[in-house]
């Protein structure tokens, strides 16, 4: 397998055999590796802010030996003047190695690869995609439960308009898991998801009731209503409090459910959760920091 | 008995076999307005092959290859047929290709397509019922939705 000076930019661009390398090369990035990125420039050209990517990218490199430059706010560039995306990459690109872009207009990370010749990592591109959310969601389960295949996987909250779940579930797809879909009908996984995902044999169960479908859970993926995406301010305030998970929760789970969240949250898991041994939101946070890690030494060839 | 609901031509293009509620957008798309030949069409015809078609005959000109390509994407099952001397002298099965390049636009107000200079481009993901999708921003679109270039 050979990801050097490739592009990470959808989950439509992996195969399982791809997304098994990444997790495995993750799982060697848990050791320090000080050295390995040794001399190499990473850009990251945030268009809007990102703390949390952002730090969890810089770590990555620091923590590899590489050095970091960039911006992460396009008011403070050219970008304010007019200039294109095109030519903002074509000038980053003689300054690094390699460059993760963030922007809330769609499809920027696709024509940033087009312009660059050097790799290019969407560190996500508004509602489209987040890839690295995702794989660090998938390592996070498979580092947790051992496996991925028959396990089963509820979503819950906004899987209408949340970029994450639908990146999520389409990567999960590529092994033999059962999904539940948690939501009220307004807010429900788009059909054609589903339809995909029948197609590629995965079980599908949708739901607007979580006790109706937590006692089998192996994981429970939380997310979090976001106002952004609502055209009405109205439909957003009937739906922010559709879910909020507590203690009661316990009584309707398995054991060893493991509960997830790509935050941040805004109410929809209550505090008095975090010290149960099912919350591993933090520690799969933490995990993006070991899957960066990865990508960057992958596309620059260095895993090794 | 031969299509009589139509003035036969002489020399120019005959499309066929197009589902009745395109023909209109598929007329649009050979800008009709800029060309002086007369054009000839006909609605809701018996079809065995797709129910209801619409016939469209365009006097004295013949199409580019972009202009059949855009046919294929609301009118999977169209021919085309080129028209000398009242003899049809070749007959084109309409193809869709695997992608678009150039030929749709992206509706989407965030797509990155709508705020910098980009050529489309378009990843045919079914014929029929048609759906592509955004090869930038992702977003999949289906018949009823996409926006052909007009140009
Ligand atoms: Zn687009």
């Amino acid at each position: 397998m050979n990801f050097k000076g490739r592009d990470i930019i959808s989950v439509r661009d992996f195969s399982k055999s791809d997304l098994l390398y990444i997790l495995k090369i993750a799982k060697e990035m848990e050791k320090e590796k000080p050295k390995l990125l040794d001399g190499k420039i990473l850009a990251t050209l945030f268009f809007e802010p990102s703390t949390r990517t952002r730090l969890s990218f810089e770590s990555a490199m620091f923590r590899l030996g590489g050095k970091v430059l960039g911006f992460s706010d396009e008011k403070v560039t050219s970008v304010k003047k007019g200039e294109t995306l095109w030519d903002t990459i074509k000038m980053a690109e003689r300054y690094s190695d390699v460059i993760v872009i963030r922007s809330p207009v769609e499809g920027s990370a696709r024509l940033a690869a087009e312009a660059a010749s050097i790799p290019v990592i969407n560190g996500g591109d508004g509602a489209n995609q987040h890839p690295t959310q995702m794989l660090l969601d998938l390592y996070t389960i498979q580092k947790i439960k051992k496996k991925i295949e028959g396990l089963k996987i509820g979503f819950l909250g906004d899987l209408k308009y949340g970029r994450t779940v639908h990146s999520l579930a389409i990567a999960l797809s590529f092994w033999k898991v059962e999904m539940c879909f948690i939501a009220p009908d307004a807010l429900q996984m788009p059909e054609h998801y589903i339809k995909e995902l029948r197609e590629k044999g995965i079980k599908c169960h949708k739901t607007s009731d979580v006790f109706e479908v937590s006692p089998k859970l192996d994981i429970l993926y939380v997310t979090r209503i976001q106002q952004e995406r609502f055209p009405d301010p109205l439909e957003y305030e009937k739906y922010k409090n559709a879910y909020r998970l507590d203690i009661t929760l316990l009584d309707h789970i398995k054991k060893d459910l493991k509960i997830m969240h790509p935050l941040p949250r805004v109410g929809e898991i209550n505090a008095e959760l975090d010290d149960t041994e099912h919350a591993i939101y933090f520690e799969q946070a933490a995990n993006g920091v070991a899957v960066r890690k990865a990508l960057l030494a992958l596309v620059l060839g260095k895993e090794k | 008995m031969k299509e009589r609901r139509i003035p036969a031509i002489k020399d120019g293009t005959v499309i066929d076999h197009i589902p009745s509620r395109d023909t209109f957008r598929i007329i649009r798309i050979l800008n009709p307005q800029e060309f002086k030949y007369p054009i000839n069409l006909a609605l809701n015809l018996d079809s065995k092959k797709i129910g209801s078609k619409g016939v469209i005959k365009i006097d004295s000109r013949f199409l580019t290859q972009s202009e059949v390509n855009k046919i294929a994407i609301l009118a999977p099952n169209a021919t085309v047929s080129i028209i000398k001397n009242y003899k049809a002298i070749e007959k084109i099965q309409v193809k869709l290709p695997e992608e678009l390049v150039g030929v749709l636009n992206c509706t989407n107000p965030v797509c990155i397509t709508s705020k910098e200079i980009v050529i489309s481009k378009f990843k045919v993901l079914r014929e029929e019922p048609l759906e592509v999708k955004c090869h930038y921003c992702e977003r999949v679109y289906g018949k009823d939705e996409v926006e052909i270039k007009r140009k």
